[in-house]
């Protein structure tokens, strides 16, 4: 076997600037895809089909067709009328959005899980549609659901890489620009070992999480 | 514009790429999904910490990476190398979403009835004549909408050979992208590409899910056209969870 | 499981009876602090119709659930036609069975559940073929031969071809009782076969078991609520009160001039 720990150490320095990519890749992307997936779940329940219609067709046309090439999309298609943005904005709102689908769908599940006698409630006592959502429905569904969306973070985390493909250099793409200037390959493993460092404890604790929330 | 030569020599072949990918990938996540997901369910705690624990590292593993590693690194490791890229990036996929997939079969199986197991005890079955007789067939028809998100998961997932140098209808794409520098048109066609792939998927598997249904005599519900191509199934492939309580 | 105590135990029980057929010997089952089972010692002889009656949690079902190896029991043994259910003899001493030989004792043994537990994947027929070809390896022929003649005892013939879930509670009773008369078990375990029934679907079910008491010489062993129906089939009645038996004897006796004052209290309780 081939490996040389000080082709380990000289990766080092960008292995962290990896890092520090990937991880703000996951913030934004996260913070993204919790309040999009929030507005597309309390649309799609809209009374008004000219509303709730709309948005079911672009989330499952999102959620179906493949994060990569959506990302190519954003990058080379969006500019020609619209903003240019940097690889990594790019990649955040990519990911954001795609998770965005996901998200919806679980926000929704923890809707749908409030029992009916909540909104009758509401009804009977006369509260706005918006107070109802805000002080009665949401609050009970968000603590419901809030496991489900710790391990789409996880998710994202997995699917972060693929950020790359459009020039952003998080933990992958600094594996292959170091390895293809110095023909190595240890920069792989690292990357492939950080992500189950990362991704196992991760998904430990919110297990544990689970238990707590859901009694 | 798409010249039709460019057409036929490269994005007819790769869309090729694409569903030969999709089918082999597929094929093997499903081995790997009833193995792992069986033996997850083992009165022997040795096999159910082996199989847990592949569960666990690939859940814990991006599929990019570890495709990374099999085309790039385990060749100059090993000195030992995939066939072509391809059929790395197809063990990569297989190993990946078979390991989501026997999440999905554990889950099954766990859910079928205690008594079902009991009755099988009383009537003398072995084991394995419990779990190919009564208790697989039983979690079959629960597994599949499961399975369905987690193809479409899978159909997503083969773009990413793209990356790799396998020419699948994404590769093409971007040579195509490279070539005319019209971007708008091709990257449409792709994305409208994957989600008419999907659609049929999902077609496909709701019909099986009916004559499974149908077999152990279940009505299966009624779901309109915009009823969503995903179902709602208990475990969440995307995750490998069990999805909100 | 301490089973080595009872290695001497047919010495100290010389006579055994060479009808019996199951035999509880000092069998105490515990579910945590909860002694279901206190030393339980109780026969049954090959052919007769034994009935267990008693409040609920005084441990009935679990004598089912041991005799179908369903539980394990904590001390003590259990002989089913002379073997040993839960134990193996080896070089002269009792271990812990294996699983072969556990089936192998098991399959004189048939059981009828409170749920039915019918196999929703099958339908009526091969509910009742599956085990007969697959456990004793009959061929698919004999094994539709012996369901189909059943399936007339139980009165079902036309539903023959349904799935489980197209029939209602009595018939997927019937059937569990066919399928559990298919594998010619010496014993039938019966845990309250009726009390998952709507009440008019009850009659039909009981009709079917007192069919079968008293054309056939097999072995019953009941858990029921129904007290006439106990009085109708049975030989003998085991009164059960926390995890011992109380008093036994006759239908006549125990339902008319029961010794025990529990035995009376219980019976003004549910007759």
């Amino acid at each position: 076997m081939n490996w040389d720990w000080s082709v380990v150490d000289a990766f080092m320095p960008r292995f962290w600037d990896g890092v520090l990519v990937t991880l703000q890749a996951l913030f934004w992307g996260c913070l993204i895809a919790f309040t999009l997936g929030l507005v597309w779940a309390v649309a799609q329940r809209s009374p008004q089909k000219w509303i709730s219609w709309p948005v079911t067709a672009i989330t499952e046309f999102i959620r179906n067709t493949p994060l990569l090439v959506q990302l190519f999309f954003l990058f080379y298609v969006v500019p020609e009328w619209g903003p240019s943005m940097s690889p990594l904005t790019t990649g955040v709102i990519g990911l954001g959005l795609h998770y965005s689908t996901y998200t919806s769908e679980v926000y929704r599940s923890g809707i749908d899980a409030v029992p009916v006698g909540q909104w009758e409630a509401a009804t009977a006592l006369s509260l706005p549609r918006g107070h109802t959502w805000r002080a009665v429905i949401l609050p009970q569904a968000i603590r419901r659901v809030i496991p489900a969306l710790g391990n789409y973070v996880v998710s994202m985390l997995k699917d972060s890489p693929i950020i790359f493909a459009i020039g952003a250099l998080e933990m992958l793409g600094e594996a292959r620009g170091f390895s293809n200037e110095t023909f190595t390959i240890e920069a792989y493993v690292v990357v492939g070992v950080a992500f189950l460092v990362i991704a196992y404890p991760a998904s430990l604790l919110l297990r544990a999480l689970e238990r707590r929330l859901v009694q | 514009m798409m010249t039709s030569e460019f057409f036929t020599s490269w994005f007819l072949p790769g869309v090729w790429v694409t569903i030969q990918v999709t089918l082999f990938s597929a094929a093997l996540a499903g081995v790997v999904a009833f193995v792992i997901g069986t033996l997850r369910t083992s009165r022997f705690w040795i096999v159910r910490f082996l199989s847990g624990t592949y569960f666990e590292i690939f859940r814990g593993t991006s599929a990019l990476v570890l495709m990374f590693l099999f085309v790039f690194a385990i060749p100059l490791m090993f000195r030992w190398q995939f066939i072509s890229p391809m059929v790395a990036g197809i063990v990569a996929l297989g190993l990946t979403y078979g390991a989501y997939g026997s999440e999905v079969v554990r889950g099954s199986l766990a859910a079928v009835a205690p008594a079902q197991r009991e009755a099988g005890i009383a009537l003398s079955f072995t084991r394995m004549q419990r779990l190919r007789r009564i208790e697989l067939p039983q979690a079959w028809p629960e597994m599949i909408p499961a399975f369905n998100n987690l193809l479409i998961e899978l159909l997503k997932g083969t773009s990413l050979v793209s990356l790799v140098t396998v020419a699948d209808m994404t590769f093409a794409g971007n040579l195509l992208r490279l070539a005319t520098n019209e971007s708008a048109p091709i990257y449409t066609l792709l994305l409208v590409l994957y989600f008419v792939f999907a659609f049929i998927l999902t077609r496909g598997m709701r019909l099986l899910e009916r004559q499974a249904k149908a077999r152990i005599g279940q009505k299966p519900e009624k779901l309109g056209l915009l009823s969503g191509l995903r179902a709602k199934p208990s475990t969440d492939v995307v995750t490998g969870t069990g999805g909100v309580k | 499981m301490s089973s080595d105590t009872n290695t001497t135990n047919d010495a100290v029980n010389p006579a055994v009876d060479s009808n019996e057929l199951i035999r509880f010997d000092k069998v105490v089952k515990r579910f945590g602090d909860n002694v279901v089972l206190d030393h339980l010692d109780f026969s049954v002889d090959s052919g007769k119709h034994v009935t267990l009656i008693g409040p609920s949690g005084s441990g009935k079902t679990t004598i089912l659930r041991l005799l179908m190896t369903l539980l394990k029991p904590d001390e003590g043994t259990i002989k089913v036609g002379g073997q040993y259910l839960t134990h193996e003899e080896k070089n002269g001493k009792l271990v812990p069975a294996g699983e072969k030989h556990v089936r192998d004792v098991r399959k004189n043994i048939g059981m009828v559940f409170q749920q039915f537990n019918l196999f929703p994947n099958m339908k009526v027929l091969r509910n009742i073929t599956e085990a007969p070809v697959q456990v004793l390896g009959l061929s698919k022929d004999e094994a539709d031969q012996r369901a189909r003649e059943l399936l007339e005892l139980v009165g079902l013939t036309e539903h023959i071809d349904k799935y489980p879930t197209q029939l209602s509670g009595g018939q997927q009773q019937r059937v569990a009782i066919a399928r559990a008369l298919a594998m010619r078990p010496q014993v039938l375990l019966l845990d309250e076969v009726t009390s998952a029934l709507d009440p008019e679907l009850v009659a039909g079910v009981l009709d079917v078991l007192r069919d079968i008491a008293h054309t056939t010489d097999i072995t019953m062993l009941c858990v029921t609520h129904e007290m006439n129906f106990a009085r109708d089939i049975s030989d003998q009645v085991l009164m059960f009160d926390a995890g011992r038996v109380i008093e036994s004897g006759a239908p006549e006796k125990i339902f008319g001039d029961p010794d025990h004052q529990r035995t009376r209290e219980f019976l003004s309780a549910v007759l």
